[in-house]
């Protein structure tokens, strides 16, 4: 038993009755009265994939870490299925503003894990081009990404374009005033988004208690446009209110707020530790509520998949991994002089001398060297 | 050549950059039907509409945040906030935001936008309605910072500013809007940043920006019946600075003041006192001076007026500067 700190939660976890849950953690299919979900077995088996991959990716990246080949990692563990579920009802047309632990919206965008990784390296602060993908930079100011969505969203609605904006958010975030602000622009001017908001229970470590007294997902009613809460450990629950909420952004029926109700796994960061904070017995709960373990009951029992396909997700996956591996430590960059290329898009007659400055204090070769 | 104050030629200079580029929006707070607290945007919500004249909810955080997206998805958004010291609670979009999303998107994103602001005292308004928070601004790479003195800069500037490439902070010298001017409409005066002769001289030079460049006039009408010649200089851009043109001056003049309302310390005085001292330590014969307002927050109104730079305390500067 780890140490009961002050994080000790002296009560029951919050009531998931109220919860969208289309998959049980016995890997049961279950009805709700508001969402459904007709899916086929090949559909649901690419969810496992995804959420296979996406996790091998964390696995890989906090090892390259630890052995010095990333400045940081922002695991993900337990929040697979928020993100794939979210991320696999996304239209290539929708734009999502991410913050820093996306890795599998990202995923779903088509930003492979190695694109993901380069901002944990600081080969760049940045990762992908935004309009190849359609995914916004990684934000790491917490909150702020939610009112740069609404706005993109403002476009999208006076361009007259039938798609929908996703902003990424957790339960830290709903603390900042940014988030209060894109809650009321986003309702009053009914803007095409979706605030898929993660609440995996720890604002680093701070528990949910420190952010909120009500549901998170009720706060949605008070600005004015709908709050649901999901089972966020739970793929097809997840895909099923994302491509709701997404439809109903694309029609013209304004924002909606998605709580997922998941649990982080693992640390804040690489540079955390939760041990400090949280009760082993916590963390053990939710590992019985595992997304990944449940759905793959699931495509056991409906005999969707058997043990060789699964299996060979697995290898799959590793082979994934040791190429992210390679591609990592062969990622070098930038060069000293790269750092005056984008302050701005016009000259600036201070910058170009700050760039001769350098090029003058230690050589062109040496400040165009990758680093 | 139209006789305007300065409230109507930005209004005319937005009306002009909204009919040629359909991507401009205006969004803040009262800037629709009311047309602005100063009446800077009168009248173009009735012209183009409540899509492109929007009218914001309260909070400053949103309308620069949101114009970050907007700007993102290719619309050129020009953003009131409505006094200078309400512009604190967008710091966040506009330093971690507004300024750093074409270098953290390597290139990708052109964050084109403007962000205007009354700013600057001397209209006897209550806190928070007077402040000059320029330095903030010009410290943050990504940013570029201008400031018109002028009806005609007005009307040039902020068609300019929209044109650019990069998020501009457009500073209104709040005092001044109601001056008029001579606006030529048949070409811009000269570029963005760079910065003009108001009046040459050739026993000192007087640099200033936005509501000053009228006291440092009035100075140097003031020191010419003591016998003495200013060239008086207005930045127009204070990120980036047009170094060259000062020190040209400088060059000449061999003396330095630097007025702003703006406290001095840590301000833009005290980098164009070290720009120019190092880059023309041999011509001076006097070290650079500054006049500005005092290391205190933004006193009552009623005694602004000893807070603010005037001629008297240019004047003074500039026995200083002789007496060295």
């Amino acid at each position: 038993m780890a140490r009961a700190g002050h994080g000790t939660r002296d009560e029951a976890p919050a009531a998931e009755a109220d919860f969208v849950q289309l998959l049980n953690p016995a890997g049961e299919r279950v009805e709700h009265a508001d969402y459904s979900l007709e899916i086929a077995g090949d559909e649901a088996k690419g969810l496992y994939r995804d959420m296979v991959h996406i996790r091998r990716v964390d696995v890989e990246c906090t090892s390259l870490q630890r052995q010095g080949q990333l400045a940081l990692w922002a695991p993900l563990r337990g929040q697979e299925a928020a993100q794939i579920g979210a991320g696999r009802a996304l239209e290539p047309d929708d734009f999502t503003f991410p913050g820093y632990r996306e890795h599998g919206i990202a995923w779903c965008r088509g930003i492979t894990p190695a694109q993901s990784a380069r901002s944990f390296r600081q080969v760049t602060n940045g990762g992908w081009d935004p309009y190849e993908y359609n995914h916004a930079e990684p934000s790491i100011v917490i909150g702020n990404n939610a009112l740069n969505a609404v706005g993109y969203a403002m476009g999208v609605q006076h361009d007259g374009a039938e798609s929908a904006v996703m902003a990424c958010i957790g339960d830290g975030a709903m603390s900042q005033g940014d988030i209060a602000e894109s809650f009321v622009w986003a309702s009053v001017f009914q803007a095409p988004i979706v605030f898929l908001l993660q609440n995996n229970h720890w604002a680093i470590s701070e528990p949910t208690e420190r952010q909120t007294r009500i549901p998170l997902y009720k706060r949605a009613e008070g600005f004015g446009f709908p709050g649901v809460r999901v089972d966020g450990n739970d793929v097809f629950a997840m895909l099923a209110v994302s491509r709701a909420a997404l439809a109903r952004a694309r029609e013209g029926s304004g924002p909606t707020l998605i709580e997922a109700f998941t649990y982080r796994m693992g640390a804040h960061t690489t540079s955390d530790d939760p041990t400090r904070y949280r009760i082993l017995a916590e963390v053990e709960e939710w590992e019985r509520k595992d997304p990944i373990d449940r759905l793959r009951t699931y495509l056991s029992s409906t005999g969707a998949a058997d043990q060789e396909w699964l299996d060979g997700i697995d290898a799959e996956a590793d082979a994934a991994a040791r190429e992210l591996r390679e591609a990592v430590l062969s990622m070098v960059g930038p060069t000293p002089i790269s750092i005056f290329d984008h302050v701005y898009k016009e000259p600036h007659p201070l910058v170009d001398e700050e760039r001769a400055e350098m090029v003058a204090l230690i050589g062109a070769e040496e400040a165009g060297s990758l680093k | 050549m139209t006789e305007l104050t300065l409230a109507k030629a930005i209004n005319e200079g937005l009306r002009k950059s909204m009919e040629d580029n359909p991507k401009v929006l205006l969004l803040g707070e009262d800037i629709g039907k009311l047309g602005g607290v100063f009446r800077v945007t009168d009248g173009l919500q009735k012209d183009f509409g409540e899509l492109r004249v929007i009218d914001s909810p309260l909070g400053e955080a949103g309308i620069v945040g949101t114009s970050v997206g907007l700007s993102i998805r290719g619309y050129r958004p020009v953003s009131e906030i409505q006094f200078d010291g309400f512009v604190y609670p967008a710091f966040d979009q506009l330093v971690s935001q507004v300024a750093k999303q074409h270098a953290r998107s390597e290139g990708a994103i052109t964050m084109s936008l403007v962000v205007r602001i009354p700013f600057g005292g001397g209209i006897g308004a209550v806190e928070h309605h007077s402040e000059s928070p320029e330095a903030y601004f010009a410290h943050t790479a990504g940013l570029r910072v201008v400031s018109p003195s002028t009806p005609n800069d007005g009307y040039w500037m902020i068609r300019q500013a929209i044109e650019c490439a990069d998020p501009v902070i457009f500073l209104e010298p709040k005092c001044r809007y109601w001056e008029k001017g001579d606006v030529d409409e048949s070409a811009p005066p000269s570029s963005l940043f760079s910065a003009a002769v108001r009046r040459t001289g050739t026993d000192a030079t007087l640099v200033s920006y936005g509501p000053s460049v009228k006291t440092c006039l009035a100075a140097a009408t003031a020191a010419e019946a003591e016998g003495r010649s200013l060239e008086v200089i207005d930045l127009r851009s204070i990120s980036p600075l047009d170094v060259d043109t000062v020190a040209g001056s400088v060059e000449k003049t061999g003396k330095l003041i630097v007025a702003h309302e703006a406290p001095v310390f840590g301000g833009i005085g005290a980098e164009i006192a070290a720009r120019l001292t190092e880059r023309c330590f041999h011509s001076l014969s006097a070290p650079p001076l500054r006049v500005g307002g005092y290391h205190t927050p933004y006193p009552p109104s009623r005694v602004e007026e000893e807070y603010l730079p005037n001629v008297d305390r240019l004047l003074d500067a500039l026995d200083r500067t002789f007496e060295f």
